[in-house]
């Protein structure tokens, strides 16, 4: 009797939440969903496993999830209200590392013991698709958890959610953040160079390639780079290919031309001096240095989570120091989608997770407001770009969304295969040798046919352009 | 005269050469503990040779981190370590003896066996080795970083040369008069004898369990099983932006810092214990 | 009769002391070994979260390896031993003459021993960490020779291949000059004292001394100094791999064997793992013959042998 209450609880509550997600347009719960929680919750298991490649989501379920207790003070355990514990397994993304030790997990998850079977896992846009696969099935569709994409969602930009579905168009997965990426300067150094550090006069500087090459010149003219590294270039190329690395059912490897062109200027604004020579590549300790006051980098080309996550915590200097406008070209950069595992013990707690954390407008406007994360709600996103309350200290008090929203609204998500994350790391690894004249081209390409060979072994060919 | 003056010259250079040497050797260090000392701003800012404030913060800040359990590490890399010296040495000792001691069939085949295997890397069966720890189930756990040290050839070797110098048979004959039964006089009259080449064997053991980084990197998976090098290895290729390099120095300190103690402490033995272990009478 | 019985008996202790290192070895080393070598002929490893194979496909591991870099693995495997063996081997052997030479008088030998020893013990991950962070081009050493004047650009230590293989052969020099030079002392205390002083009588040279007396009795110590060091450098994987997180940067010039092994491994792709873990085998195996000759042999440096050849030579000239 007493489980009975307690679900008929949880089923009010979900539907509130909805309700609250939709702005109050569509009903809250199917009697089908509601029956499911109701076995779910029967049977909850004690711990809720979550793997992450960092402390990002913890941060933004303490901050929206209503159930959360409290968290230890090394951030591996979560205690939630009811007692359940949400142990957090973190590992790095770089690498491939993280995939593998989910893999692993994944694949011993039938063996695993309730309180070690994985409950939620997050996969970025990068690698979501091997994960979404219907023939894997590692990841629970949203309807049998009891959200209805239809409705439940129906607030969220569409490429999320055809990102976060597999081959038959069935959604198993879902999204806070979109991640529409601008160009991020200091102000400083527009100011010095193009004499004003106005966005809109900024955003004609850097309008398309050939302007922001001009500009290039211009910078470099005052002892400034552009852009930090090639890397930095990278997702506006990457992002607009027009085929999937390897199209589904094949082994060959498609190198589009759009990532030639990027190899061409890359080399070519590299030997201009447009970029740092001593930045090779992202998310290296010289990456983080030229995000310092000391640095001669004009710009970043990030999403929200970049500024707020990466840009912001290496900056060293004052506040409102650094601007954002529109980048040379239209692109998305990463996207952490939520999924929950098949397997689970814990359905309801994954659910209400996804729903509190993806699908609660005033939740995931609560995570722009405070941690400047574009997210997921296109009626929130519109209402933020005008509101002045979401401009951003670390911009001086600039609306970012203002920015932001247009180019989300017009993102077509590049297609994707579950081969991406290697290929876009490792053909970004073996182009860095040329960059650098170590190596000539074709030298560059074989390396870059040996290492996605070593890491997919069932790569057969690659082809190029 | 002149072959005196020779001698001061190249005594001067000598001099000279080990002291750059020495340099060489600590100066790293010397830049790692200074830079633990201090916080990642002033560590933006540049190198300085004076030391900081910061360490107490930054271990702090290392105890505190749960994505990187550098405790839990430490508790796991002493446990492995441990355990391995434990066991490489008890069991080689006990190999040594059995060979050394008793006249049997086999003899000379096992003996010709474990010289033969002596250096052979353990990376050539780094595979097998993974997929069978799999099949007992043992992947993933500290078990197959320890039990392996059972059978170490080069360890049997230092015992077995060990007790060819300092056990005399007679001993053991006599000892058998007083019926100690066998397992008792390796127990109770061998093992004390081979105090020393235990002592430094174990040191040894300690010290390579403590450092190996290739199997276990392959065997552990769970964040709570890591041993340090894992640790510091993830560290390399971290992405993570909560990131202080302060913390990365401290962390190779906390790494590094133990072994170098035991080290100082023991150093007499050790150095004297390098020198039995490879060189043949 | 009764005393044969005694010693059976004893015999079986033999065994039974042995057991633990024979069924560990046969357990943790042998079976694997032979899985290894099993799989080596198979197409078998793992694509997303799906397994493939294994399907017998005889030795085609073996001919794609050839195919592959693995030739160009196995020069930078031994690029990187030499540059750091040569130079340890010649300051160890300094080393060891100096310290050995009475007459040189060097002060504080205990201390120079110790720290000397001391980066044998780090463990190499931390060290190559650390080398990694110091030698970045934004990192202390490039500030510290800012400040001190001695350049003006930045230096990209790890951006070419010549540096990256020289701060690993730094490393790996460091890390085993001590350890080498402690064991040369020994082997050169090890020379008879008479000999050295019969030979200061008469008038023998530094440098005489040691080309002529010093360095053909520690032959065999060299040897086998020689030999372990190889068999190390065919291991070579920690430092390489966290210097260049793994990616044996740039253009792959620092992948050593150890860390394509570890690629496969990683990928799962255990045919692949196999075929290169045997072909390492066969090295490593003759690398342990000889290893084997020079511990067993009464005669490791041959001198006794050229001994036998010398005689010989006579006997046919006399007759």
């Amino acid at each position: 009797m007493k489980k009975r209450v307690i679900a008929a609880f949880l089923v009010a509550m979900m539907g509130m939440s909805t309700l609250a997600g939709c702005g109050g347009e569509k009903k809250a719960e199917t009697p089908a969903a509601g029956s499911s929680a109701d076995a779910a919750a029967a049977e909850e298991g004690k711990v809720i496993n979550i793997y992450s490649w960092n402390d990002e989501f913890r941060q933004r379920v303490e901050a929206v999830y209503s159930e959360v207790e409290k968290t230890s003070d090394d951030g591996t355990v979560t205690t939630l209200k009811d007692g359940t514990e949400i142990h957090w397994i973190v590992n790095p993304n770089q690498d491939g590392v993280y995939q593998q030790k989910l893999d692993e997990a994944l694949l011993n998850q039938a063996n695993a013991d309730a309180d070690s079977k994985v409950d939620l896992f997050l996969a970025e846009t990068d690698y979501v698709n091997k994960y979404t696969d219907a023939n894997a099935d590692v990841a629970i569709p949203l309807t049998e958890l009891g959200i209805d994409p239809e409705t439940d969602l129906a607030d969220q930009y569409s490429f999320t959610k055809t990102t976060a579905s597999d081959q038959n168009g069935v959604q198993r997965g879902s999204t806070w953040q979109c991640c529409p990426g601008l160009l991020v300067y200091r102000r400083d150094i527009a100011k010095d160079v193009f004499g004003t550090d106005d966005p809109a006069a900024v955003g004609e500087k850097v309008k398309d390639w050939d302007t922001m090459k001009a500009s290039a010149e211009e910078l470099k003219a005052k002892g400034y780079y552009a852009f930090a590294s090639y890397a930095d270039t990278f997702r506006l190329y990457g992002n607009s290919i027009a085929d999937s690395w390897v199209k589904p059912g094949e082994t060959v490897v498609n190198v589009d031309q759009k990532i030639m062109d990027w190899v061409t200027t890359s080399k070519e604004w590299l030997d201009a001096g447009y970029f740092d020579k001593t930045v090779k590549g992202q998310w290296n300790d010289d990456w983080n240095k030229s995000m310092g006051s000391k640095s001669k980098v004009f710009g970043f080309l990030l999403p929200a989570w970049g500024i707020d996550f990466v840009l912001a915590k290496n900056w060293d200097g004052d506040m409102g120091a650094w601007a954002v406008t529109n980048p040379p070209q239209e692109y998305n950069w990463g996207g952490s989608y939520v999924l929950g595992c098949q397997g689970t013990d814990n359905p309801a707690h994954v659910k209400d997770i996804i729903m509190a954390v993806t699908a609660t407008k005033d939740n995931l406007l609560k995570i722009s407001k405070d941690y400047s994360d574009f997210t997921n709600t296109t009626s929130g996103m519109k209402e933020a770009a005008t509101d002045d309350a979401f401009s951003s200290e670390f911009l001086g008090g600039q609306n970012p969304f203002e920015y932001f929203a247009p180019v989300a609204e017009n993102i077509k998500i590049a297609p994707l295969s579950a081969y991406d994350q290697g290929c876009v790391e490792l053909i970004q690894n073996a182009f860095s040798d040329y960059f650098q004249g170590l190596v000539d081209l074709e030298k560059a390409k074989t390396n870059f046919e040996t290492a996605i060979k070593e890491r997919y072994p069932d790569v057969t060919e690659i082809k190029w352009p | 005269m002149k072959s005196k003056k020779t001698k001061v010259v190249s005594s001067v250079i000598a001099h000279l050469v080990l002291i750059l040497l020495s340099f060489l050797c600590l100066f790293f260090f010397y830049i790692l503990i200074i830079n633990a000392t201090r916080s990642h701003a002033d560590l933006q800012k540049g190198f300085s040779f004076l030391p900081g404030k910061y360490l107490l913060t930054n271990l702090k800040n290392v105890a505190n981190d749960g994505t990187f359990p550098m405790v839990r590490g430490i508790f796991n890399s002493v446990i492995v370590s441990t355990c391995c010296a434990a066991l490489c040495t008890y069991f080689s000792s006990l190999t040594a003896y059995g060979l050394y001691v008793y006249d049997f069939k086999l003899k000379k085949v096992a003996f010709t066996f474990i010289m033969a295997i002596l250096v052979m890397p353990t990376q050539v069966t780094a595979m097998g080795f993974l997929r069978l720890i799999t099949n007992m189930g043992m992947y993933d756990s500290l078990l197959p970083l320890i039990i392996p040290s059972i059978a170490s050839p080069a360890v049997f070797y230092f015992m077995y040369s060990y007790l060819q110098s300092s056990l005399p048979i007679s001993l053991v004959e006599a000892a058998r008069i007083d019926s100690c039964g066998e397992f008792g006089i390796f127990n109770r009259i061998v093992l004390p004898i081979m105090k020393p080449a235990i002592a430094v064997q174990a040191i040894f053991t300690f010290v390579g369990s403590w450092n190996n980084y290739f199997v276990p990197a392959l065997v552990i998976q769970s964040k709570n099983k890591m041993t340090v090098p894992i640790l510091i290895a993830t560290l390399r290729g971290a992405d993570y932006m909560n990131f202080d390099s302060a913390k990365i120095y401290t962390m190779i300190m906390v790494a590094i810092v133990p072994i170098v103690l035991i080290y100082l402490l023991l150093s007499k033995y050790i150095i004297a214990g390098v020198t039995l272990g490879g060189v043949k009478e | 009769m009764k005393k044969k019985k005694k010693s059976l008996n004893y015999a079986k202790w033999g065994y039974i002391f042995i057991l633990p290192f024979f069924a560990c070895y046969f357990i943790f080393s042998l079976i694997p070994l032979v899985d290894t070598i099993r799989y080596s002929f198979f197409e078998y490893y793992r694509s997303g979260i799906k397994e493939i194979g294994p399907n017998f496909i005889g030795m085609a591991n073996y001919v794609s390896l050839l195919e592959s870099d693995m030739v160009k693995y196995a020069g930078n495997t031994m690029i990187l031993w030499v540059i750091g063996f040569v130079p340890q081997i010649v300051i160890a052997l300094l080393l060891a003459v100096w310290f050995t030479d009475i007459r040189m008088k060097i002060h504080g030998k205990q201390f120079f021993k110790v720290v000397m020893y001391l980066p044998n013990l780090i463990m190499a991950s931390a060290f190559a960490m650390l080398f990694f962070t110091l030698f970045s081009s934004n990192g202390p050493i490039n500030s510290i020779l800012m400040s001190l004047g001695l350049i003006t650009e930045r230096i990209d230590f790890m951006g070419s291949a010549f540096g990256t293989r020289a701060l690993i052969g730094l490393m790996n020099f460091l890390m085993w000059f001590g350890n080498t030079a402690i064991m040369l002392m020994a082997a050169i205390m090890g020379v008879s004292v008479d000999v050295l002083e019969a030979s200061e009588i008469d008038g023998c040279g530094t440098v005489k001394r040691f080309f002529y007396i010093i360095l053909p009795l520690i032959r065999p110590i060299l040897a086998y100094t020689l030999i372990t060091s190889i068999i190390g450098g065919l291991q070579m994987f920690d430092v390489p791999q966290i210097l260049t997180n793994g990616q044996g940067t740039p253009d792959r010039t620092s992948t050593t064997l150890i860390m394509f092994l570890n690629n496969h491994l990683k990928s799962k792709n255990y045919g692949m793992a196999g075929a290169l873990s045997v072909y390492l085998f066969i090295v490593s195996a003759i690398l342990c013959f000889i290893v084997y000759r020079i511990t067993n042999d009464n005669d490791p440096d041959g001198s006794k042998a050229a001994a036998r050849r010398k005689k010989k030579e006579e006997r046919r000239r006399n007759r």
